[in-house]
């Protein structure tokens, strides 16, 4: 079983989010996906960096990816994907339809990211035609769905892309045309002040009676528990996942990292270190007792 | 431009209709539509009833099939297709691949719509729905401003349908998971946001009220306060020690203002949210949109201006009686 970095999901400084990544390619990971994901006015990192990065981290022997954004509404950020993909050397981890539809048009492999809607056998087998060679299934896609759906491609006489399933960090849950940290500063869009900056796990909501439960990230909506299917080890063997994804947190990384790597090499499962993941049992995702 | 309007059961679609509806969008009584709450759709006598209305009239029915079925689900959705192209349906609104591509191959015939929930924002998006499925038309989802809306309207490969007034979502359809996070019910998969057994409202003995959804307190509200229905992102919440709507207001989407330029950019279509809403809604709604349309194609060029009358029905209808131009305008974002 592999171990993938995700996407960096918040918005760090230029020289933290260089220094994650340098430390990062030593540590016992398989796959970096780099890229921002959420906001295309993010330019701590540009899309130049992005791509510097990869190359420079690609000298490690690991695989990098280069993620797209989820939600693309202007001309330049389409731009940006094009770049991305005409870059060359790396696969796209495509978040939306227009990523898709770049890469089959210029015949590049993709990963199929978390946020593409993807259901069912039949909808994954066009998609492997259009060049998807991994695939993430969506948050609320649990092990018995996934089953299903991986029962459904044998039977109809298929192979199953790569399976890689989010084992750790925060869930993404929502994206807007809204930045919604602009709005908790009362704070226009266009008018943000990078806010999101000193954010690095995201903003807290919790509830008018205290309890936490979201994370604010400007345009995207994050759970608040840090989820963690290290428990379910066993299980994730059992579908046959290839990779697990571990999604950066501003904190104990690596910590995160090594524990990860001993769990995949372990029989018994470890303890956790985050929360139950709800939507692997089927329930409601945010669900943290069995 | 064509005026889309909801109907949710057989009498408001024929209040649409009777109110100058160029079209209806209808669903199905299960989980292949995104508005499966309970005692609201079509059986197939219903269905049938409702479409042999609209064609007498010279009106069009589309069905709505625009939720995500699992593998062991499929044969559902696809034999949903199978009876619009029977029933003699004018289109189906489809979101998902799978029943795409399913009508594609057996209905070729069928027109087929890609729905909101299929969250395409640009023209490659579009393209590869157009190319891979033929779709006729797509409906953006509500996150484009204005002035991308006509230039997506430029680019597009197919003829665009834009929501012109009702209910806000405010994330990106097809791609929240709000609801399934705190209830496991979602958009995508059950056609269901914020399902109503989920939902416990508490009222204390001075009048004071709160509700729950699922057990997570979603807002509260002061004894003569209005209260709106309890999804997450209409709640009030505590960020950085404030309680405030820290995702949307319960308000509505209303675009009338905007009406010309839709006009001027090209849209195929102005569609009206609202299947959950009573016959005095899709009435009152659509005849307002109706006038409002009618007056702008018969007015000399530029002539035509929002009447009060118009914001004042349309306002009654809205939610907490607010309206907003939502992501169409920039300053929304």
């Amino acid at each position: 079983m592999k171990l993938s970095l995700g996407p960096l999901q918040y918005f760090w400084p230029r020289e933290r989010a260089l220094a994650f990544y340098r430390a990062a390619v030593r540590w016992p990971l398989d796959i970096i996906y780099l890229g921002e994901t959420v906001c295309s006015k993010r330019r701590e990192l540009g899309t130049g960096d992005w791509i510097d990065l990869a190359s420079e981290l690609a000298e490690s022997g690991k695989q990098i990816v280069l993620s797209s954004l989820a939600l693309i509404e202007a001309e330049s950020e389409l731009g940006v994907l094009k770049r991305l993909i005409e870059h060359g050397d790396c696969w796209i981890e495509a978040n939306d339809l227009s990523a898709v539809q770049l890469c089959r048009e210029r015949r590049v492999p993709f990963v199929g990211g978390p946020s593409l809607n993807v259901y069912n056998h039949a909808a994954l087998a066009m998609l492997c035609d259009d060049g998807l060679r991994r695939w993430v299934p969506g948050v609320e896609q649990g092990f018995a769905l996934i089953r299903e759906l991986r029962d459904a491609v044998r039977a109809a006489g298929m192979d199953m892309p790569e399976l890689e399933v989010i084992a750790y960090g925060r869930l993404p849950l929502s994206w807007s045309a809204r930045c919604f940290t602009a709005r908790a500063h009362d704070l226009p869009k266009d008018q943000c002040g990078f806010r999101c900056i000193d954010y690095p796990d995201g903003l807290p909501l919790a509830t008018r009676d205290g309890a936490p439960f979201l994370r604010i990230n400007g345009i995207q909506i994050l759970g608040e528990e840090v989820t963690d299917l290290g428990p379910e080890l066993p299980g994730l063997r059992e579908l046959g996942v290839d990779i697990l994804r571990l999604y950066p947190g501003a904190d104990g990384m690596a910590d995160v990292v090594a524990h990860f790597d001993r769990a995949r090499a372990s029989i018994l499962p470890l303890p956790a270190i985050g929360s139950r993941n709800g939507y692997w049992h089927g329930e409601p995702g945010m669900r943290r007792e069995g | 431009m064509q005026l889309v309007c909801p109907a949710g059961n057989l009498p408001a679609l024929q209040a649409a209709i009777d109110a100058g509806a160029d079209a209806v969008y209808a669903g199905l009584r299960d989980q292949t539509n995104a508005r499966a709450f309970p005692g609201l759709n079509f059986s197939d006598d219903e269905l049938r009833a409702g479409i042999a209305y609209a064609h007498a009239r010279g009106r069009k029915v589309y069905l709505a099939l625009n939720t995500y079925p699992d593998s062991v689900r499929l044969a559902q959705w696809f034999a949903a297709v199978d009876k619009a192209a029977s029933f003699g349906c004018d289109a189906i609104i489809a979101a998902e691949m799978a029943v795409l591509d399913y009508a594609v191959r057996t209905h070729p015939r069928l027109p087929r719509h890609l729905s909101v929930q299929g969250s395409a924002t640009t023209a490659p998006a579009l393209r590869y729905m157009h190319e891979r499925f033929g779709i006729a038309r797509a409906v953006l989802p509500r996150v484009l401003a204005i002035a991308q809306v006509e230039r997506l309207c430029e680019s597009a490969p197919v003829p665009l349908e834009v929501f012109a007034f009702g209910s806000l979502c405010i994330m990106v359809e097809g791609r929240c998971q709000l609801s399934s996070y705190v209830t496991g019910a979602s958009p995508n998969r059950h056609g269901v946001c914020s399902p109503a057994k989920f939902v416990r409202w508490h009222e204390s003995a001075d009048g004071h009220r709160s509700v729950h959804l699922n057990e997570v307190l979603i807002d509260e509200y002061e004894p003569e306060e209005a209260a709106g229905y309890p999804t997450v992102c209409k709640g009030r919440f505590d960020v950085r020690g404030e309680i405030f709507h820290a995702l949307e207001e319960p308000t509505s989407l209303n675009t009338l203002e905007l009406l010309p330029r839709l006009a001027q950019a090209g849209v195929a279509a102005l569609k009206i949210e609202g299947r959950q809403r009573g016959v005095a809604y899709v009435g009152s709604v659509t005849r307002t949109w109706r006038a409002a349309i009618d007056t702008y194609y018969a007015a000399e060029a530029r002539a035509w201006s929002v009447q009060a009358a118009w914001q004042k029905t349309l306002a009654a209808h809205a939610e907490g009686h607010q309206t907003t131009l939502g992501p169409y305008h920039r300053h929304w974002h």
